[in-house]
C-alpha cells in the first residue's frame, strides 16, 4: 500500500517495507540525501527533517506514520540563488566543518526560529542540546543561530 | 596585483554544498546494481572458532553471498602497520576476518551481501556459529600476567615497551633534595566521528579497475595496502574520496572492511556498499587514550625541574592495527611537554587486550600525558609552596634554547626537537585573557552553594609529519585554476585554505581559483593525506612549489606566444601579458604542474589555556564559567577556520574529562555500545570557551611559516580542567588523579573533608 505525503511542498506516493524508517525512505527511495543517518536510535538529530512544523528524528519515524503529513527537509529549506538567512549566518559564523550534522541543524534551528524569532541564547542551547556535532564545539553554531533571529521576525 | 587572502577570515567554499544538504557523503551513492553488506561480528571477546555455518543464510532470498575467511584464497590477509611497523608488531596484526579465534567483541566473522541491509541484517540472525570461549583479558593488569595470551606465537600480551631517554634521570634521582610519585589514569575514548564510516567498491572487470569510494585519510597508502591484499597493480585501484564526515584520527585509517567489501565487490562482479551503524561503530572503529602511569618528578627546592622518570601502560586492545603504536610513543616522547627537563627515563608498555584495538585520537598520547604532567606540576608546586605559575614559567622551554632537543625514542631510536616559539608569551596572554590574579583570589571559596577554581597549563602540539606531499595546478578550459592536492579533506576546510595560498601564490583573484581537488588517487601522482595536523604545513608548502613550477612553465609558454623573454610575462586575473601584449589564460586550458615539499622535521604549536571553574559539591557538576585556550600556530592561513579548529578540538578534549569513556566488563563485552552510553558535549555543556590564536613565530622548517594546530585544544584539556576542579575541591584534599572527572567521580571528592 503507498504512503502519500508532501516533500518540500511536492506530493509523493511511496511504497516501501513497512519497516522502512522516514530517514532511509527519504535519503534511499526519493534519493534526498541531504538528511544524514548518524547514529539511528534517535540521539544524534543529524537526521532532522520538520513535519508539520515540528523538528522529528527520520531515523525514528516510520514511513507509514508520514501518511498525509507535509515534511520539509533541508533541500526544501535551500534554494539555487543564495543561501538563506539562516544558511548564511551559518558559513558566516563557521558553524559547521564536516557538514554530517549540518542538515540537521539548519532544519532544528529554522523549526525553533520559525515559532520562537525572539529565544535566548539559553533557549538556542537547550533545542540545540539534541544535536550532536563533533566539530565545532558549538559555540559557532549558537552564535550562528544568534545572529540569524531577525530574518525570522514577523515585521509589526 | 598583491594578494593577503592568507591570513584573512574567508568564509568556506565547502559551506555552499554542506548548508544546502549537497555533500556527497559515500552513503549518497547508489550505482545501478548496488547490493549491500552487513557484517557478523563476535559477540565473544576470546574464543577459539569452532565453526561457521553460513548455509540457511544462504537461502534466505535476497542474499547473495556470505564470505567468511574460507572464501580468501591464501588465508585471510593481515593489516599492516602504517605507523612505526616494527617487526616486534608484526605478530600482533590483525587478519581482515577471524579464522581460527576472536579477540574482541566487534571483530568480523562473515560479510552478508544482500539487496538490502534489511535482507542482510535478516541473514546475520541465520548464521550459525560455534565459538569455544576463552578466558577474556579484560584489562591490561589482567594482560600483565600472561596467564591467558591473545596469541600464543609471542608467548606474551606485551607487544613492545617504548622507551624515552635524554639526560641520565637515575643518576639525576639519587641526589634530588624533592621527589614525588604518582599514579594517573585515563578514560577509554574514541574519535568518534558524527558519520559513520562506509565504503562502497565497484569491479569493472572489461577494464580490471576496482573504484573504491568512502578513502579518507590516507588514501595512497591503503591503496598499497589494498593492492597486496588483493593481487593488484596499485594503478588498477581508484580510491576515491567524497566528502568525509570527520576524521579525528580515526577515519581513514585501513580498517578490516577496507579489503573487505573491495573483495566482495570483485568476487560478484557487482558494485557493493557497506555503511556501518553507530553499535558497531563505537565497536569497530579504533578506540584510544586508556592509560596509566606511575611517574616521578624530581626538582630542586626552587622548583626547579630535575628529572622525570616513569613507566606508563597502554591497554592497546586485541591487535596492533596500522597506527596503533602512536599514542604510546608519543606518552613516552611528550610527557615533559614545553618544559625543560635536562633528565627522563620514561617506559611505555603496549598490552594485548580483548578490546576493541586502539588507534589514533586526535592528540593521541597527548591528551593523556598533559594530563599526567600538569596534574603532577601542581601537586609539587603545593608540595614545594610555590605558586603554581611562577613554578611553570620557570621551567618552560625558554625561545633562546630553540631548536629544542627533546627525549629520544626507542627501539627505532626517533629523535626530534622544538622547531621554534615563545612558550612564556602565550603563558602570559592566557593570563591576561582570563583575569589570573583576579581570579586566582576565588580559589577553593564557596559561592552560592559553587566550590570555584582555576588552573592553567602550557602545552604543544606537533604537527606537519613528512615525508612529502604532492599539489598540481591545471589551467581549465574557461582560464580558471584548478588545484589538485595529495592531502585529504576531513571536514577542515581544505578546499578554502588551498585556495588562499593558490590565489596569494598565483597573484590572482580567489574565484579564479575554481576546484580544489583532493584526497583521491586520481589527482596526483602520489600523496599522503590526513594526519598528525600535516595538511597546511605539508600540502600548503607543496603548492607553493607547484606554483612556482606553474608559474615558470606558464612564463615559458607565454613569451614564446608573445614573442618576448620569459621574465617579462605577467599574470593578471584572467590574462598573461608581455611585450605589450596579452592572451586570456584560457589559451593555455590544460597547461599543469606539480610541485611537491620533502620534510622529515616536524612543527610544534604552542600555547596555554586557563580555566574557572565552579563546582556544586552535592550534585558533582561542574560548570566552566570561562575557558581560554592561546595557541602560536606560526602563521595563520584562515583565522575562521583556525579558531574553529581550536574551540572543536577543545570540546573534544572537555568530552574526555568529563564524560567520554568506553567502559567493558570482566567478560569483555563493551557496556557502552550507544550514543545513550557513550556520553559527548551537547550545546548546552561547555557554553563560554574562547580561542585566541597567534603567529608570532613561524615555523623555520617550512615555507609558509605554518605550524599544525588541529590538536591542541584537546592536549591541553584534561590536565587543565583536573586541576581546576582540585583548586575547586581543595578544601576536602580530593584524590583526583584519574579522567573523566565524571558527576560520580566529583561527588566522591567532596563526601571525605580533610
Amino acid at each position: 500500500m503507498p504512503t502519500n505525503f508532501e516533500v518540500n511542498g511536492k506530493p509523493v506516493s511511496v511504497t516501501v517495507e513497512a519497516r522502512t524508517t522516514l530517514a532511509d525512505c527519504l535519503r534511499h527511495h526519493l534519493r534526498l540525501t541531504g538528511t544524514h543517518v548518524g547514529c539511528e536510535h534517535g540521539v544524534c538529530g543529524a537526521c532532522t527533517v520538520i513535519v508539520d512544523g515540528y523538528a522529528v528524528r527520520s531515523c525514528l519515524m516510520l514511513t507509514a506514520q508520514a501518511e498525509g503529513t507535509k515534511v520539509t527537509t533541508v533541500e526544501g529549506l535551500s534554494n539555487d540563488e543564495a543561501l538563506t538567512p539562516l544558511q548564511a549566518s551559518f558559513r558566516k559564523h563557521h558553524a559547521l566543518q564536516c557538514g554530517f550534522c549540518t542538515p540537521g541543524m539548519i532544519t532544528t534551528a529554522h523549526a525553533l526560529l520559525s515559532e520562537e524569532p525572539d529565544c535566548d541564547a539559553d533557549r538556542v542551547r537547550d533545542v540545540l542540546s539534541g544535536n550532536l556535532c563533533r566539530c565545532t564545539g558549538y559555540i559557532s553554531i549558537v552564535e550562528a543561530v544568534l545572529d540569524a533571529r531577525s530574518a525570522y521576525k514577523k515585521p509589526a | 596585483m598583491k594578494n593577503a587572502f592568507i591570513g584573512s577570515a574567508i568564509e568556506r567554499r565547502e559551506d555552499l554544498r554542506f548548508l544546502r544538504g549537497r555533500g556527497e557523503y559515500v552513503d549518497d551513492l547508489k550505482p545501478d546494481g548496488l547490493l549491500y553488506a552487513v557484517i557478523l561480528r563476535s559477540s565473544v571477546a576470546h574464543g577459539r572458532i569452532v565453526s561457521i555455518d553460513v548455509s540457511a543464510a544462504l537461502k534466505i532470498p535476497g542474499v547473495h553471498a556470505v564470505i567468511t575467511a574460507k572464501d580468501m584464497p591464501g588465508g585471510a590477509p593481515i593489516v599492516p602497520m602504517r605507523l612505526q611497523p616494527l617487526p616486534e608488531f608484526k605478530p600482533f596484526e590483525q587478519p581482515v576476518i577471524a579464522h581460527d579465534k576472536v579477540r574482541y567483541v566487534g571483530e568480523p566473522l562473515a560479510v552478508v551481501i544482500a539487496d538490502s541491509v534489511a535482507i542482510g541484517e535478516d541473514a546475520l540472525e541465520a548464521i550459525e556459529i560455534q565459538i569455544e570461549s576463552l578466558p577474556a583479558v579484560a584489562d591490561w593488569h589482567v594482560a600483565k600476567r600472561d596467564q591467558n595470551l591473545l596469541f600464543e606465537g609471542p608467548g606474551t600480551n606485551r607487544s613492545l615497551t617504548f622507551n624515552a631517554v635524554r639526560g641520565d634521570a637515575d643518576a639525576a634521582f639519587v641526589n634530588a633534595p624533592y621527589v614525588r610519585r604518582e599514579t594517573f589514569r585515563t578514560g577509554r575514548h574514541y574519535g568518534l566521528t558524527m558519520e559513520p564510516r562506509g565504503v562502497m567498491a565497484q569491479w569493472d572487470a572489461a577494464k580490471g579497475l576496482l573504484t573504491v569510494s568512502g578513502a579518507a585519510k590516507v588514501p595512497f597508502f591503503n591503496r598499497r595496502i589494498l593492492a597486496k591484499q588483493i593481487g593488484l597493480p596499485e594503478d588498477s585501484i581508484e580510491m576515491i574520496e567524497n566528502d568525509v564526515g570527520g576524521g579525528f584520527g580515526a577515519r581513514g585509517e585501513f580498517y578490516p572492511e577496507d579489503f573487505l567489501i573491495p573483495f566482495a565487490a570483485r568476487q560478484l562482479n557487482r558494485p557493493v556498499k557497506w555503511i556501518e551503524d553507530r553499535r558497531e561503530n563505537l565497536m569497530a572503529m579504533n578506540h584510544a587514550r586508556e592509560a596509566e602511569v606511575d611517574v616521578e618528578l624530581a626538582c630542586e627546592r626552587d622548583g626547579t625541574i630535575l628529572a622525570l622518570r616513569g613507566h606508563a601502560h597502554v591497554d592497546m586492545g586485541a591487535y596492533m592495527r596500522t597506527n596503533g603504536a602512536v599514542g604510546a610513543r608519543n606518552i613516552a616522547q611528550f610527557m615533559a611537554g614545553p618544559y625543560r627537563i635536562p633528565n627522563v627515563k620514561l617506559d611505555v608498555s603496549l598490552w594485548m587486550t580483548n578490546k576493541t584495538p586502539v588507534g589514533t585520537y586526535r592528540g593521541p598520547g597527548r591528551f593523556e600525558t598533559d594530563f599526567f604532567r600538569e596534574r603532577l606540576l601542581d601537586l609539587v608546586a603545593q608540595d614545594l609552596g610555590i605558586d603554581r605559575v611562577e613554578f611553570r614559567r620557570k621551567n618552560l622551554v625558554a625561545r633562546s634554547e630553540m631548536p629544542y632537543q627533546i627525549a629520544t625514542i626507542s627501539p627505532y631510536l626517533h629523535e626530534d626537537e622544538y622547531d621554534s616559539g615563545d612558550y612564556q608569551a602565550t603563558l602570559d596572554r592566557c593570563l591576561k585573557e582570563i583575569g589570573w590574579s583576579e581570579k586566582a583570589k576565588l580559589a577553593g571559596r564557596l559561592i552560592d552553594g559553587h566550590y570555584h577554581g582555576i588552573a592553567v597549563g602550557c602545552f604543544i602540539e606537533g604537527g606537519g609529519a613528512g615525508p612529502k606531499e604532492t599539489a598540481r595546478l591545471e589551467i581549465n578550459d574557461d582560464g580558471s585554476i584548478s588545484v589538485y592536492i595529495g592531502s585529504s579533506a576531513v571536514g577542515q576546510g581544505v578546499e578554502t585554505v588551498f585556495a588562499q595560498i593558490a590565489a596569494d601564490a598565483l597573484e590572482i583573484p580567489l574565484d579564479r581559483i575554481r576546484w580544489v581537488h583532493h584526497g583521491s588517487t586520481t589527482y596526483v601522482s602520489d600523496g599522503y593525506g590526513a594526519y598528525h595536523s600535516r595538511s597546511v604545513v605539508m600540502g600548503g608548502s607543496a603548492l607553493l612549489d607547484a606554483a612556482n613550477n606553474f608559474k615558470a612553465a606558464l612564463s615559458e609558454e607565454a613569451a614564446k606566444r608573445l614573442g618576448c623573454d620569459a621574465s617579462e610575462i605577467t599574470i593578471d586575473e584572467d590574462k598573461v601579458s608581455g611585450a605589450g601584449k596579452s592572451l586570456p589564460l584560457a589559451a593555455f586550458a590544460g597547461l599543469t604542474r606539480e610541485g611537491a615539499f620533502l620534510n622529515k622535521k616536524h612543527t610544534y604549536s604552542y600555547g596555554a589555556q586557563a580555566a574557572h571553574v565552579a563546582v556544586d559539591a552535592k550534585i558533582g557538576k561542574v560548570d566552566i564559567l570561562d575557558y581560554v585556550v592561546v595557541q602560536d600556530a606560526g602563521r595563520i592561513i584562515n583565522p575562521l577556520t583556525l579558531r574553529g579548529q581550536v574551540i572543536g578540538s577543545l570540546v573534544q578534549g572537555l568530552g574526555g574529562a568529563f564524560l567520554e569513556n568506553l567502559v567493558y566488563d570482566e567478560q569483555g563485552q563493551l557496556l557502552t555500545g550507544s550514543l545513550a552510553d557513550y556520553l559527548l558535549p551537547t550545546a548546552s555543556d561547555f557554553p563560554r570557551l574562547r580561542a585566541i590564536v597567534m603567529d608570532e613565530h613561524p615555523s623555520p622548517i617550512n615555507p609558509l611559516g605554518a605550524k599544525g594546530a588541529g590538536e591542541g585544544g584537546m592536549v591541553g584539556a584534561g590536565g587543565v580542567i583536573a586541576n581546576a576542579v582540585a583548586n575547586a575541591l581543595q578544601s576536602f584534599n580530593p584524590d583526583l588523579r584519574e579522567l573523566p572527572l565524571t558527576p560520580t567521580r566529583v561527588w566522591e571528592m567532596t563526601q571525605k573533608k580533610a
